[in-house]
């Protein structure tokens, strides 16, 4: 095999707290596509930062046509022909297409931008992906998908050695997609080194000459697109050896929904985040919903919680259509939803756990009205003591918490307005064994002792195996499988992931 | 023809249009009401008496587009002032070398604010304000009386007068005129000036880009901090004084200058034109309220007051009209 083009090797970065990277290897060779997976947190996006140049590393060497460099800054890592296309459009909304494409590199006559000849090198190079629309007009006259295809041609028309392209594709459609792909091949030819990261499996082997896995910050392994099988594949982003998901012991007891349906959603849409969702949910049921990061998962949820319009379809509460506008129209409907990050859209850290408990059943009575003190303190208690939130006493800040408590405070928070419908949204992230189980049987046990519905979504899978009656498994923002009963296993989910390949 | 209006009101320049429309407008009725106003002279004595401000406009209409402030441009200002006439008063040194001297002095001081500023990512609004307040004390420590200027040189270059057609500028106007076309220049024509309008557009973008932000910041500091103390000198021309109570709010008029002219205090919009006509409509207001002759001259401060809660207002619906043609546009993407 030819030199390398790129090597990093034994590469740490440690942010505080938390070791984001450890020992990690990664090979590119020139004229190669090569897809970095690994499940959300796992360090790619660390890794491709560390690459160009945004974070410092904390140990180990980059090598780049056998020459090693020390990237400070991301104009040093473009310097030394590194490009990227980050997951976000990190471009300039108040400035124009053209400047956009060029700012930093401005071709210049005497001295002085020249700006014919930006503009009309603009819309050739914007020709080459078919893309046509006025250069002088400012970006944000544009939608995303435009402005993906913007930040991919700035990219491209550096004179780089490396492309970097992280989740390019989210925000564009099939043929926008398809037509990037052929910029990418086109590329590839010319020797270019290419690191592709996505989250949508079908990409990745339509596309890819090499994966290479992380999980947890640490390096999986390297492989072959053409030896790795998709199942095997998932299986190493998960961290399950495939021989032990069938010996995995299931939760003794599990919830018997009723045959009420609570809510339930008939090919339900939201332009550009879900395409088709179909799905029951009974009372006194735990739903699971499966399926990798971007899958359409969270933002299910959203929708239920009236964050996401219904654009399509329908949706019905107690058999009768609702449409949820806005989250406290889902509050009145008595829904709860607990948010991914408690850090940005839960906890109040200024705040003290009593404050942070009422605080849902404030917004739901109006802000003017009054809930006595001696009412605080009590539900204050009551969650306290049934949820086992550890606190020197009622009145102590959150944010002194561990992320454990804190996550419990906040389904307090909920369960204080009495829900009939709780949403858990990666309740389990970040917190220790213990309090992870705690959180799985209180879901088991508020679905089996009070009726209420549960979703319960999660990136671990053997949590949502043992926790849910009934598994939905979402891909590419559709619903693909549901799964009950003796149904619900690791294999059977990473299967309907995997697209029923065996 | 509904498509042409809201296209324009898209378009990055309404907000200077408008601005300039209004000016004519305003001088229109002035030319209907006073017969003065006829006189060209009178026209370009708004570029005589604001001279001063427009260049300070300049140097703040910088800061404001990468998305930051500068306060102390005023009390620069009159430090300069002071420490010119000081110099000339109490020193040998020939005026060249004074206004060398204090013109590297107001270089320097942004320069400073300006490394603070982008190295320990301070709020450019405290440490600007720090420094006019240090500014502002210097110049009473110099002197608290008034010093005045009686150099033959500097009295000279301030009789000097250009003729234009039938009337004239003064030595104030042509630098002002000089430091407005440089600049128009370096933002429109120039890599550093279009770094400037990407990182008052997105800083985290412009950095991810690769376009070297740290440098960015501080010239703009710089520039600001040359403008103030090139300001202090036309400044100078006029009063020939130097006195601690100069360009007293001067940073305010300037920012509501640049403001009604276009300029985003989000950063990232606004362009020099604009900035000249925000402080033309305030000498026009001005000039009103002299030729009617009763009303007292914070009337001025009334009508600049009330424009510029109309231009912020206008400015909001400028973005919201903005954001909605992008979501029309985006629907029929998909679709």
């Amino acid at each position: 095999m030819a030199a390398a083009l790129l090597e990093m090797r034994h590469i740490d970065k440690v942010f505080p707290g938390v070791k984001a990277l450890s020992n990690v290897d990664f090979t590119l060779h020139a004229g190669e596509i090569h897809s970095l997976m690994g499940e959300n947190g796992a360090g790619k996006s660390t890794l491709v930062k560390v690459l160009t140049g945004v974070y410092p590393k904390d140990g180990g060497t980059i090598h780049l046509n056998g020459k090693e460099i020390y990237p400070k800054t991301p104009k040093e890592a473009q310097e030394e022909g590194i490009s990227t296309v980050y997951q976000e459009v990190n471009l300039c909304p108040n400035l124009t297409v053209a400047e956009n494409i060029f700012i930093g590199r401005e071709p210049r006559r005497f001295g002085f931008i020249d700006w014919k000849e930006v503009n009309r090198r603009s819309i050739e190079l914007l020709k080459k992906l078919d893309v046509d629309i006025d250069v002088s007009k400012t970006l944000d006259n544009y939608p995303v998908a435009i402005q993906q295809m913007v930040a991919i041609a700035r990219a491209v028309d550096v004179d780089a050695k490396i492309l970097i392209l992280d989740e390019p594709t989210s925000s564009l459609n099939e043929v926008e997609t398809e037509r990037l792909f052929r910029i990418v091949r086109q590329l590839q030819k010319q020797g270019m080194g290419i690191i592709f990261i996505s989250h949508f499996l079908e990409q990745i082997y339509e596309l890819c000459d090499h994966i290479t896995i992380l999980r947890n910050g640490e390096l999986v392994g390297s492989y072959e697109v053409a030896k790795l099988p998709r199942l095997e594949l998932i299986a190493k982003m998960v961290g399950k050896n495939l021989n032990d998901v069938k010996d995995m012991d299931k939760m003794a007891e599990k919830s018997v929904p009723s045959d009420e349906v609570f809510i339930e959603t008939n090919h339900a849409a939201s332009t550009g985040q879900i395409k088709d969702v179909s799905l029951q949910i009974h009372k006194g049921e735990v739903i699971g919903l499966a399926g990798l990061l971007g899958s359409g998962r969270t933002e299910t949820a959203e929708m239920m919680f009236g964050l996401k319009e219904v654009t399509g379809g329908s949706l019905k509460i107690n058999g009768k259509e609702e449409k949820l506008s806005n989250p406290m129209a889902a509050m009145k409907e008595k829904i709860a939803f607990c948010p991914e990050d408690r850090k940005l859209s839960g906890i109040i850290g200024d705040l003290t756990v009593r404050e942070n408990i009422i605080l849902a059943l404030q917004a739901m009575d109006g802000m003017f009205t009054h809930i006595p003190y001696s009412k605080q303190v009590e539900l204050a208690d009551k969650f306290i003591d049934k949820l086992r939130i550890k606190v020197s006493d009622r009145d102590q800040l959150i944010k002194n918490l561990s992320g454990g408590n804190q996550q419990k405070v906040i389904i307090a928070r909920w369960l204080a307005t009495q829900p009939r419908f709780l949403i858990l949204d990666e309740p389990t992230r970040g917190i220790d064994v213990g309090t992870k189980t705690e959180i799985q049987k209180m879901a088991v046990e508020l679905a089996k002792n009070e009726g209420m519905s549960v979703a319960f979504i999660s990136s671990e899978m053997d949590e949502m195996v043992r926790t849910c009656s009934k598994l939905v498994v979402m891909r590419d923002r559709k619903k693909v499988a549901e799964l009950t009963g003796d149904q619900i296993s690791s294999e059977g989910v990473m299967e309907a992931i995997a697209g029923g390949e065996k | 023809m509904k498509k042409k209006i809201s296209e324009l009101i898209a378009s990055k320049y309404f907000s200077f249009f408008v601005t300039v429309i209004l000016f004519a407008i305003l001088y229109g009725v002035g030319i209907g009401m006073y017969k003065g106003f006829m006189k060209p002279q009178v026209f370009l004595n708004l570029f005589i008496d604001n001279a001063a401000l427009i260049i300070v406009t300049i140097g703040i209409t910088f800061t404001l587009l990468i998305g930051g402030i500068d306060l102390s441009v005023g009390a620069v200002l009159a430090l300069t002032c002071m420490v010119l006439a000081w110099l000339l008063a109490n020193t040998g040194i020939s005026v060249f070398a004074a206004i060398a001297l204090v013109l590297l002095m107001g270089t320097a001081f942004g320069a400073i604010q300006g490394y603070l500023i982008a190295k320990f990512d301070l709020q450019p609004f405290i440490i600007t304000l720090a420094g006019m307040l240090f500014c502002r004390g210097m110049t009473a420590v110099i002197s608290r009386e008034t010093i005045n200027i009686t150099n033959p040189t500097f009295v000279a270059m301030a009789d000097f007068r250009l003729s234009v057609g039938a009337g004239f500028v003064s030595m104030g106007v042509i630098i002002a005129i000089i430091a407005l076309i440089v600049a128009a220049v370096v933002l429109g024509f120039t890599r550093f000036g279009r770094n400037i309008y990407a990182l008052g557009g997105s800083e985290s973008s412009a950095s991810l880009m690769g376009l070297p932000v740290f440098k960015t910041k501080v010239s703009v500091y710089t520039i600001s901090g040359f403008c103030s103390a090139l300001g202090g000198i036309a400044y100078a021309l006029m009063m020939l004084t130097g006195y601690n109570l100069h360009g007293m709010g001067m940073e305010m008029d300037a920012i509501a200058s640049s403001v009604i002219g276009g300029t985003l205090l989000t950063g990232g919009v606004g362009f020099i034109p604009g900035a000249l006509f925000g402080v033309l409509i305030q000498g026009v207001i001005l000039t009103f309220i002299s030729f009617q002759g009763t009303l007292s001259a914070w009337w001025t401060k009334i009508v600049v007051g009330a424009l510029l809660c109309v231009f912020i207002i206008m400015q909001a619906f400028i973005t919201e009209h903005k954001s909605k043609l992008t979501a029309k546009s985006s629907l029929e993407e998909n679709s």
